[in-house]
This record gives structure tokens, C-alpha cells and sequence, in this order.
């Protein structure tokens, strides 16, 4: 393992450039930065959101008319993955007040919550509770607590700033006056943040931060909030069911126009079944394993953006989804850690970005959407990307991490880095001594559903909590604020939904009238199509083998 | 037969379908059946490569949720490896299965009645005392923890020790899998974290003063000028606002106190 021969030999000329990179460095001399003006260029002509076929108006629907990526609007202008004919409504086999479409951070706080105001509660989920995205956010959960220094006053321009300014300022009010009392519950559940011995949590910077007010667990601040929710779910069994292997597929309403429950499809026996509910919460998070424009992605294996198609079939408008959030350092080698986010604490810490020749070509503190854009550039204008062995046509750019040693002295990557330094070691390469071949991964759906601070929607019974909702970052979310959102939104939605069911009577006659009504709308527009959504799994199968499954039939990615 | 023998055996069906015009593919058996598949996939792509689609098995594709628990073996040798399918590359002949998911005792419990203590722990895990110390969880721990460790500072009532030793834990199962002892170590692991984040660690207080000064409403009208000013404003406000420095002190206050 390790590197091949060929990058041993380009990673000579990283070597040769990088004495006088660190030296330049240690006098204080940056590569120029991109002024405004040559920022937006760089973006228009370079950031992928800005090529001139990346967007396409939407044809159908209640957002009919606003442009988004192309595999958004794919899986918009697709048919049903159920024939609502086929649907049998008077066979219910599960009823519940509460139904939390999701088992990510999201939709188990919604769960939790809606449990403490006397709901029942099911929690249906496509693969294994707490497959998610949460599980996978390493950085940190965005908070002011520290009222000498901070507040949610500054919480709230940074929020603003990084999103340029266009987020809806009541969910940004709402996110970042609920955020102290979002740390506090999880501190009360068991949450081991990382602390002080007098208690004091620590909080770092991230990007676009004016105040230290990052709160963290180790590098898997995610994973701890994760697994204390789920199991927190766990000692509530009496209240909170879970179905695993169950995505829901469609939207159940009745006569009287309100949201009633799902239908779900059991990936493992191919049967559908219906759940109905007094309320429904979608919380099935993001959609990087749709990758828009083919990017490799950061995500989950089930982030396939489920909830955007029921949710806007069902007739809840989505916004924010034209803006896909990139992250500039993606590992591509070696292909097993392809996708693999490298974080942006390796570029604070003073590694230089450079093309096959050594050079720099970027000043390795620019924003998220300016760096991206700039390797891209550097791979493709500028042609001097770094080949990817066994992948013709793919390149990437060297994230030159041996300078950090140099600058802070040695052993700090090691040290600082732990859990990159050791997945590295894993495939013998010691990222201290030789750089990293990175590329731009898909890393965040900036967008999504339109839901109002309490989680509701504009069709009743129906809430919305976490990365499937689109809003409070804008068309840029900070680094921090993702697993905030998804403990404040489901905090909130599971509420809203608990005290929805409580208050609302008998659930009317079942109907799936909204899914015909779409079908009829696609075929009034001329989209004559067999795509089916939502995606459910992405299709990472061999195409070899599927020309020899000669009696399977496939219905979009699933067989 | 031996493993190694098998191998052998099947190493002269070497020109499969799959394997059609292809020099850089090696043999590898799914639960005993062979494939062949490129040398430098995860497991986790060998087996998409051979033609599954993953339901179980397969989760953040990225080392950290603990889905793709996998165990295997070398033909000629006896020992048991074990890895993360989507972290492990296959090696040639290698004989391996998935281990989605291994039922383990977990115990319901009320996390506010929970003392920091062995008797506790005891009390809901009366297992922990069977532990016999013959460390193949540690052995067989495909995130490289010391579980063994972490179950004995349990089994002494140190609860923090046990919490800090299980934190990367990625609840994979395999220790479990692996106990003759019939432990569920993850799951007393994570009962360890949760008493220590909520019963050991002393709170924040800083954080009640926060949520006590949202409470009184002494930010609701900054806010509001904020939330209702024109984008001009908004900006000025934006640029300008005080940065704490990297290299800040924690107790560092800003200037300007009159938003705090």
C-alpha cells in the first residue's frame, strides 16, 4: 500500500518547493489573497453551482419555476416508487401519534420530545437507527454559552454573514437562542463534551466565527450525540418503537387535509406496509450520495434526500437547494478513503495547497466556496492537477501537511490530528512526512423543505427538522451549525408534533390523492419519464454483473 | 480440508466470468464463495464489485458507525482478523463474512437514578463479574480499544477510566461476538459515558447563566433590530464586529459589552 511510484515521484517536486514555502511562511508572507471583485469571478466561472448547465427550472410542483441542480430536479420530476393505485389504505399495520420519518440526530430528538408530552412515538429508518449524517460530524456544535464574551447576539451575525445574508432571520433567531439550552439537554442525557475540571466546556473557532463558541467531544462530537440520543430512544422502549430497514417512500394524508402517517417499504422482505399517524416528522436529513454533477461526497450511505420528494409531493415548497455546499479538501487517495473529509483545521494550521508542480496556486484561507473553486480551476484550466492512480480522467491537488511539522515542530500533525494521522497509517502513508491528494467532495444540502421555527409546514400534521429543511444557513452553512440545527429543529418539530397529535382528534380517511395529483401534473407538463424516487439507496452495483441478472427488474436503484 | 487446501482448490477455477480479461483481480471468499475482484477495493466495494447491493453492512462508508463489522481468516492459519468492510482491503484468499449485527443484552435504565459505581453497573450488567480477562476483546477490537481495560476499570467502579478508555467506540458488535463471557462491552461502555458526562463531570454552570439571561428576554430586542435592519446595516455590523484572537485567553471579554 502507500503511494504508487508515479505520485512518489511527483510528491519529489512538493519536497523540492516546500523549504521556501515554510520560510516564506515563517516571515509572514501569505500567497495573495482573491480580492471581491476576482472572488465572485472566480466563482462564476469555477464553482460548480455557476456552471451554465448545473441548474434547471423545475417544471412541476409547488416550487415550479426555481432552478436546481440537476439531480434535484430529476428526482422531483419522477414518478412515485409505488403505483398509488396499488396502495391498499384500509391495511394499516401500524398506528401511532408521533411518526418520525429519520433516525438520524434530527428525528430521535423529535422523538424524544414528543415522547415527554405523552406521545407514542415511531421512529421509522431506512437503514440502522443512527446511520446518519450526525454520526459522521467530527468538528463541533456551535453554542453561545459564555455570556463574559459571547452571545446570541454575535451567534446570530455569523449565522447571517457566512450565509450571505440571505437566511431566514426568525429560524436563525430561533437556532441561536435555543442553541445554550440544546447543550444543556444533551449535557443532562450524558454527552461527554469535552470539559474543564471546573466544568467549563471548551469551545474553539471555526471558519466565520467571531467568538470561540465550537463545544466539542474529542474528533467525534457527532458520534457522541449520535449514540447518547439512540440510546437515551433505548430506555424508552415502552413509547418509542423503532423500524429499521423501513424507509418510508410516500406521505400518507386523509379527507381532512392533514398530514396522516406513511408508507413504508421493508428493504429486506420487499413489502410495503402503511403507518398511521396524528403527526409526522421528516427529519431523513441530506442528499450527497445523489452526486450532483458526479461529485464524490462526504455523506452517509443512505443521504439520498428522500424527504425533499415526499415532502414536495405533498405540496411543501423547498428553497436554498441551487446552493450545494463543497468542501474543498476531499481525500481521492487512496480510493478507499475517497470522499473522506479532511478538515479544514489542516489549512489553519498552515498547509499550503499546490498543483503537481510543487506550486502554490491559493491562498489556503479563503472561504469554502473560493477554495473549491480554485482547485477546480487548477485541475481543469490551468491543467496541472495530479493524475489519480487507476482513475483516467480524475485529478486532484496535494495538501501539503508535512509543512506543519516544520512550522510548529515535529510530532504536532500526529498530535493534532490523531484520528487522520492513524487512518493514513492504516494505508502506510504517514501524513506528516508526505501531503495529501485532495480533491472538492459534496459535503452539505444547504437547502431543502420550507418549515416556519416550530417545525410546522404549510400542510398540517406534517413538520420538518434537521438537514431535509432549508432556511437558516442561507446558501452557506458555517462549520458548527449543522448538529445544532439538528438538535434545536428536532427539539422544536418533535414539540410541535407531539402537541399536534395530542390536540387533534380521530385521523379522517386515508388517501394518497396528492401522489396522483403529481403524476397527473408531470404528465400535464410532458414529463413522460420511468424514473421513480425517492432514491432509497444509491447504486454502487457492477454494471457487469447487472447485464447478467437476466431475470431481475429494477425498479430506479433497487431491485 | 484445510482452508489452505481449499484455496488451492479453487485457485484453478481461475478464469471465471468475472474475471475476464483481467490481470489485477485476486481471489477472495464471501462466506466461503470466491469472487474475484480488483486487489486494491475495501471489502465493502468488493462486495458491490461482485455484484451485491449492501442493506446491511453498510453505513457511513467512512470508519466511524460501525455497520460493516467484518471477520476473517487466511487459509493455513488459524487466527481470527477482524476490520471496519469499508477500511480493510482485501488481501488474496482471504475468507471473511460481515457481521451486521450480533444480539447483545442491553439493560433499560433511568439515567438520573444511576450512581457512579460498580454496583450499579453490576446491577443492570450482572455479566461484568464473569469477566475472565482473557483479553480476545481487546484481540478482536477493530478500533484498536483497550476493551479489556475499560471492562476491568468498570468492574472497579472507575467509572470515568472506563468512559475516557471506551470513548472511540463505534459499537460495532464484535467484542460482544467474541466474549465467553456473554458480555455486551459496548453497551456497558456507553452506560459508563453517559453516568460520567451527566453524574461525574461537573456541570457548566456558565451555560445555566446563558440560558437564564435568554430566559429573562435581555437579547430579544437586539435581536429584533437585527432581524428588521436593512442589508446595509446588517453588513456595517458584520465586518465590523469584534474578533476574540486565536491565541485568546478563555476568559478574554470583548470591548464592546453592551450585546453580551
Amino acid at each position: 500500500m502507500g503511494y504508487t511510484p508515479d505520485l512518489m515521484e511527483l510528491i519529489k517536486k512538493v519536497d523540492k518547493t516546500r523549504p521556501a514555502r515554510v520560510e516564506r511562511k515563517k516571515a509572514g508572507i501569505e500567497f495573495q489573497a482573491l480580492t471581491l471583485d476576482e472572488r465572485r469571478d472566480r466563482l462564476e466561472k469555477y464553482h460548480p453551482d455557476f456552471r451554465p448547465d448545473a441548474l434547471r427550472e423545475l417544471r412541476v410542483g409547488p416550487s415550479k419555476g426555481y432552478a436546481l441542480a440537476q439531480e434535484f430536479a430529476d428526482a422531483f420530476e419522477s414518478r412515485s416508487r409505488v403505483d398509488p393505485d396499488s396502495i391498499h389504505l384500509e391495511e394499516v399495520h401500524y398506528e401511532t401519534d408521533v411518526l418520525v420519518i429519520g433516525g438520524g440526530g434530527a428525528g430521535t430528538a423529535a422523538a424524544l420530545i414528543a415522547q415527554e408530552l405523552g406521545a407514542k412515538v415511531i421512529i421509522a429508518t431506512k437503514l440502522r437507527h443512527g446511520d446518519a449524517n450526525t454520526m459522521m460530524a467530527e468538528g463541533g456544535m456551535q453554542a453561545a454559552t459564555k455570556g463574559w464574551k459571547d452571545s446570541p447576539y454575535y451567534h446570530y451575525l455569523d449565522v447571517m454573514g457566512g450565509g450571505h445574508f440571505e437566511n431566514d432571520p426568525e429560524l436563525v433567531k430561533t437556532m441561536v437562542t435555543e442553541a445554550p439550552k440544546a447543550i444543556g439537554w444533551l449535557e443532562q442525557l450524558g454527552c461527554m463534551f469535552n470539559k474543564r475540571p471546573d466544568g467549563k466546556l471548551f469551545t474553539l473557532h471555526g471558519a466565520g466565527t467571531c467568538r470561540k463558541r465550537m463545544h466539542y467531544a474529542g474528533d467525534m462530537t457527532g458520534a457522541e450525540i449520535m449514540r447518547t440520543l439512540r440510546d437515551e430512544t433505548r430506555n424508552r422502549i415502552k413509547d418509542i418503537g423503532v423500524l429499521e430497514f423501513s424507509p418510508a417512500v410516500e406521505l400518507l394524508m386523509d379527507d381532512n387535509g392533514m398530514c396522516s402517517g406513511a408508507v413504508l417499504y421493508n428493504l429486506e422482505t420487499e413489502e410495503y406496509f402503511l403507518v398511521k399517524a396524528k403527526a409526522v416528522v421528516m427529519a431523513t436529513g441530506g442528499s450527497g450520495r445523489l452526486h450532483v454533477q458526479k461529485f464524490m461526497t462526504t455523506n452517509h450511505y443512505g443521504a439520498t434526500g428522500d424527504g425533499l420528494v415526499m415532502g414536495y409531493r405533498l405540496g411543501v415548497g423547498v428553497r436554498f437547494l441551487h446552493a450545494t455546499q463543497y468542501h474543498p479538501t476531499g481525500a481521492v487517495f487512496p480510493e478507499q478513503a475517497e470522499g473522506l473529509l479532511i478538515t479544514e483545521k489542516v489549512r489553519g494550521a498552515g498547509a499550503n495547497l499546490v498543483n503537481i508542480d510543487g506550486e502554490q496556486f491559493v491562498f489556503e484561507r479563503e472561504p469554502r466556496d473560493i477554495e473549491s473553486a480554485s482547485i477546480i480551476r487548477e485541475c481543469t484550466k490551468v491543467g496541472k492537477g495530479v493524475p489519480v492512480p487507476g482513475q483516467p480522467g480524475k485529478f486532484g491537488v496535494w495538501l501539503d501537511s508535512p509543512m506543519i511539522d516544520l512550522l510548529e515542530g515535529e510530532g504536532t500533525v500526529e498530535r493534532e490530528f490523531p484520528a487522520k494521522y492513524i487512518l493514513f497509517k492504516r494505508y502506510e502513508i504517514d501524513i506528516s512526512k508526505v501531503p495529501m491528494l485532495i480533491y472538492p467532495t459534496l459535503h452539505y444540502q444547504n437547502g431543502g423543505l420550507a418549515y416556519e421555527s416550530d417545525g410546522s409546514t404549510v400542510v398540517p400534521g406534517f413538520y420538518a427538522a434537521g438537514e431535509v429543511g432549508g432556511g437558516v444557513h442561507g446558501a452557506n452553512r458555517l462549520m458548527g451549525n449543522s448538529l445544532l440545527d439538528i438538535t434545536v429543529f428536532g427539539r422544536l418539530a418533535g414539540e410541535s408534533a407531539g402537541k399536534f397529535a395530542r390536540e387533534r382528534g380521530d385521523v379522517g380517511k386515508l388517501s394518497v390523492d396528492h401522489v396522483r395529483k403529481y403524476h397527473k401534473e408531470l404528465e400535464e407538463a410532458g414529463i413522460d419519464t420511468d424514473r421513480v424516487s425517492p432514491m432509497v439507496l444509491p447504486d454502487y452495483g457492477n454494471p457487469e454483473v447487472r447485464k447478467r441478472q437476466w431475470t431481475t427488474t429494477y425498479v430506479g436503484t433497487l431491485r | 480440508m484445510s482452508t489452505a487446501e481449499q484455496a488451492e482448490l479453487r485457485g484453478a477455477e481461475a478464469a471465471s466470468v468475472e474475471g475476464a480479461g483481467r490481470t489485477d483481480l485476486v481471489p477472495i471468499f464471501i462466506m466461503g464463495k470466491r469472487y474475484n475482484v480488483p486487489s486494491t477495493l475495501t471489502i465493502q466495494k468488493a462486495f458491490e464489485f461482485a455484484g451485491y447491493q449492501l442493506i446491511r453492512g453498510c453505513g457511513c462508508r467512512g470508519g466511524i458507525c460501525g455497520a460493516c463489522a467484518t471477520v476473517y481468516r487466511m487459509p493455513g492459519s488459524a487466527k481470527i482478523h477482524v476490520g471496519l468492510a469499508c477500511q480493510t482491503i482485501v488481501k488474496p484468499n482471504m475468507y471473511l463474512a460481515m457481521v451486521p449485527f450480533f444480539p447483545a443484552n442491553r439493560a433499560v435504565y433511568d439515567l438520573e437514578e444511576l450512581k457512579p459505581d460498580a454496583q450499579t453497573l453490576l446491577k443492570y450488567y450482572p455479566e461484568l463479574a464473569k469477566c475472565m480477562g482473557c483479553n480476545t476483546c481487546t484481540k478482536s477490537c477493530p478500533m484498536d480499544i483497550p476493551v479489556m481495560e475499560y471492562i476491568s476499570a468498570a468492574l472497579r467502579g472507575e467509572i470515568e477510566k472506563a468512559a475516557d478508555l471506551s470513548f472511540p467506540c463505534v459499537m460495532c458488535g464484535i467484542c460482544a461476538s467474541r466474549c465467553p463471557a456473554e458480555l455486551g462491552q459496548y453497551n456497558i461502555g456507553i452506560m459508563t459515558r453517559r453516568i460520567t458526562g451527566r453524574h461525574v463531570k461537573p456541570r457548566a454552570e456558565h451555560l445555566q447563566d446563558m440560558i437564564q439571561r435568554i430566559e429573562s428576554g435581555r437579547y430579544e430586542e437586539p435581536l429584533k433590530k437585527l432581524m428588521t435592519a436593512d442589508m446595509e446595516t446588517l453588513r456595517k455590523l458584520y465586518v465590523e464586529r469584534e474578533m476574540e484572537p486565536h491565541t485568546a485567553d478563555e476568559m478574554w471579554e470583548p470591548e464592546i459589552k453592551q450585546f453580551l
